[in-house]
């Protein structure tokens, strides 16, 4: 697909409306670039005059931080912001929340001052301003649950966003016992992802799942690359790979209009 | 010798308020062996905050059934609390009821305590059955063994006898009794002191009596030494509290200054130290011991009434991780207390050989965290465990080089390829094309 980048952009004396920050995940993830390829869609179908960094592009450094390493993270945030503020990057979308997180909240302090929103936040509003529709269409009566990523329900306080955008799928959302601020973590925050967890009776992403299983629905919906990993593990473990789909809401969307 | 009454209880009031004094000077002392941090800025936010949060009991409600028993507990608490004014007068004075001048309005003062009285003694039954009948987990962790689990049941016990001292005093009150209003409750005790001489009942009211002040003053003593010190810590805490996004972690700033210098072209690596800074010890990253937190995370150890609404929300301790955020607080507390006793003993703080990494607090809990603020968004006081946690990990990552191997390995891919995966930046764009 063709995606523009902010040099190629630059090269031709534009500037794009909103840089799209893809992440490390969205980049290298194989099941995280069927998300970042789904917004990509969306972005497409909306007219959004968008750009990526693509290979200037470098972990925002929120997995760094979260394990304690403050010196790393302000490298890489301070190289990201040189290369942003080069661009004159005025707005951000991301469809990762410890990305978006980092961007919006820890990078203003060290100079990097964008509007930064996650990608919900973007459909949203592109629906709001008429600039993209959804009718019901593929999932339409389907039950669906939403998990709630902690880096945008509790640390930024995004929980209906996401829930207006799978309404909007004409489905059946059906909230799990632990759910919006009192959410449960799919395990992986705080640079859980890349460690074994620690000694316990149980993976958080299978206590997790099963609250989601017993929902009955179909799709477990989430807005988070990382959460969706630990969620399709979970979904693995709980021997319902059959029956049960983890799928981002752009994923939703993106399929549910044929992108 | 007729004054003897009145000098024993001012002793007795200056003797509790006196010693009540001390310890809150000893915690003033101990918070703020913690960094500074500014809280001050937004005061309009914080006071929104203490309002709604302390006063207003918000957070408390979320779990509605010992929300709703605490709030009984807590307004009986401030209400009933009117009424030691009046014993302290009579105390010092040798008057009587006192305040019964205000006539029938007296009456109903009082008759409304001892509703409230009556509603904070089953409220704090049912806690009493919740904790031990009913046994809800988050009361029996394994934090929550010894000191910790007796605290509970002394500061539940404490409310009983005071609660029934007031009710026994006002049924063995004749005159009061006689009058016949302002009792709803205590009308009922009279019929268990019915076969009593005049003279017995009033002893009986006069040991009440001194037995609930004495209680009181007890109790307020006992604060310093419990977790029920949130009844006064709960309103600076949550004016204090962080306002900011609860994802946004802090950027340490001395590591901000080292960053830039390398960062900066046209610094001169070769430059000497400024004058006179040849002998500054180097700011240690993050928290190895209490001294190393900031104030505010002090301040929160001892807001802390081990609830553990914290620990009953957290993924890790959920799934049978060391983890538990409760104990953070209360591990730290502890680690506090002994340091300022150190202090109170040897004039300033003489290294014991101990801290509150390892000491107290394992790198095993540490690194079962998810920081997914579930600890902070449930505390009703606003505590925030989570930061505590990340300020040792910064100890044991930047102090230390004590990651985990994995984590490790996700740092050096981040530094040698701008990923926390081995993938080369330069692929960083290939996903359009597959």
């Amino acid at each position: 697909m063709n995606v523009p980048t902010m040099a190629e952009m630059m090269a031709q004396g534009k500037q794009p409306e909103i840089l799209f920050w893809v992440g490390c995940a969205g980049s290298f993830d194989d099941r995280a670039k069927k998300i970042t390829k789904a917004f990509v869609k969306i972005l497409k179908k909306a007219g959004v005059d968008f750009a990526v960094l693509g290979t200037e592009e470098s972990c925002s450094g929120d997995p760094a931080k979260r394990a304690g390493n403050e010196f790393l993270f302000q490298m890489q945030a301070m190289t990201n912001i040189e290369v942003l503020n080069s661009y004159e990057v005025k707005k951000i979308v991301t469809a990762c929340p410890h990305c978006f997180n980092t961007l919006k909240n820890e990078y203003p302090s060290l100079g990097g001052n964008y509007e930064v929103v996650h990608h919900t936040e973007l459909i949203k509003s592109l629906l709001d301003n008429g600039r993209l529709s959804i009718e019901g269409g593929k999932y339409k009566g389907q039950k669906i649950t939403f998990h709630d990523p902690c880096y945008l329900g509790r640390a930024n306080d995004i929980y209906e966003i996401p829930r207006d955008l799978i309404k909007k799928l004409e489905v059946e959302l059906v909230e799990m016992k632990r759910c919006k601020s009192n959410g449960l973590c799919c395990g992986a925050g705080g640079a859980q992802m890349f460690k074994e967890p620690e000694k316990g009776n149980k993976d958080i992403n299978v206590e997790r799942t099963e609250e989601a299983n017993a929902t009955d629905s179909s799709i477990i919906a989430t807005g988070c690359p990382f959460c969706n990993t630990m969620m399709t593990d979970g979904v693995k473990a709980t021997n319902k790979e059959d029956s049960v789909k983890v799928l981002d809401i752009a994923e939703l969307i993106a399929n549910a209009e044929n992108l | 010798m007729t004054y003897i009454d009145n000098i024993a209880f001012a002793i007795l009031l200056f003797l509790g308020i006196g010693f009540f004094v001390k310890n809150i000077q000893k915690l003033i002392r101990n918070i703020k062996l913690g960094k500074e941090v500014n809280r001050l800025d937004n005061s309009s936010a914080r006071w929104k905050n203490m309002a709604m949060i302390a006063l207003g009991q918000s957070k408390m409600v979320k779990r509605p059934i010992a929300g709703i028993l605490h709030i009984i507990v807590y307004i009986g608490f401030i209400i009933i609390n009117i009424e030691v004014i009046e014993i302290i007068i009579d105390g010092l004075f040798g008057t009587h009821r006192v305040l019964s001048f205000l006539g029938s309005f007296y009456n109903f003062l009082i008759g409304s305590f001892e509703v409230l009285a009556l509603l904070v003694l089953v409220s704090v039954t049912v806690f009493w059955i919740r904790r031990m009948i009913l046994k809800i987990p988050r009361f029996w962790n394994k934090e929550m063994k010894g000191f910790p689990k007796n605290d509970a049941l002394y500061i539940l016990y404490f409310e009983m006898v005071l609660m029934s001292l007031f009710l026994i005093m006002n049924a063995t009150d004749v005159p009061f009794q006689q009058k016949n209003f302002g009792n709803p409750i205590s009308q009922f005790l009279v019929p268990l002191f019915q076969n009593f001489e005049v003279n017995t009942l009033f002893y009986i009211e006069r040991t009440a009596w001194w037995l609930h002040i004495a209680g009181i003053l007890i109790f307020l003593n006992y604060l310093y030494y419990s977790k029920h010190l949130h009844i006064l810590l709960a309103f600076p805490n949550t004016y204090f509290a962080n306002l900011n996004a609860k994802g946004q972690l802090s950027n340490l700033e001395s590591v901000t200054n080292e960053v830039k210098m390398m960062m900066d072209p046209n610094i001169d690596p070769f430059a000497a130290a400024p004058e006179g800074s040849e002998n500054d010890v180097p700011e240690k990253f993050g928290a190895s011991d209490v001294q190393d937190l900031n104030w505010v995370q002090l301040l929160n150890a001892y807001t802390c009434t081990e609830c553990g609404r914290c620990t009953s929300s957290c993924p890790a301790n959920i799934t049978g991780k060391e983890l538990s955020p409760r104990a953070i607080m209360m591990k730290t507390r502890d680690r506090l207390e002994e340091v300022g006793e150190n202090i109170s003993k040897n004039g300033s703080f003489v290294d014991d050989g101990k801290q509150l990494l390892n000491d107290y607090i394992k790198p095993e809990e540490i690194w079962a965290c998810t920081s997914c603020n579930a600890c902070v968004e449930e505390c009703p006081v606003n505590i925030d465990p989570l930061s505590i946690i990340m300020d040792m990990r910064r100890y044991l990552v930047m102090e230390q080089s004590a990651a985990p191997q994995e984590l490790n390995s996700m740092m050096t891919n981040i530094e040698n390829n701008g990923a926390p995966w081995q993938y080369n930046q330069m692929d960083r764009l290939n996903w359009k094309d597959e």
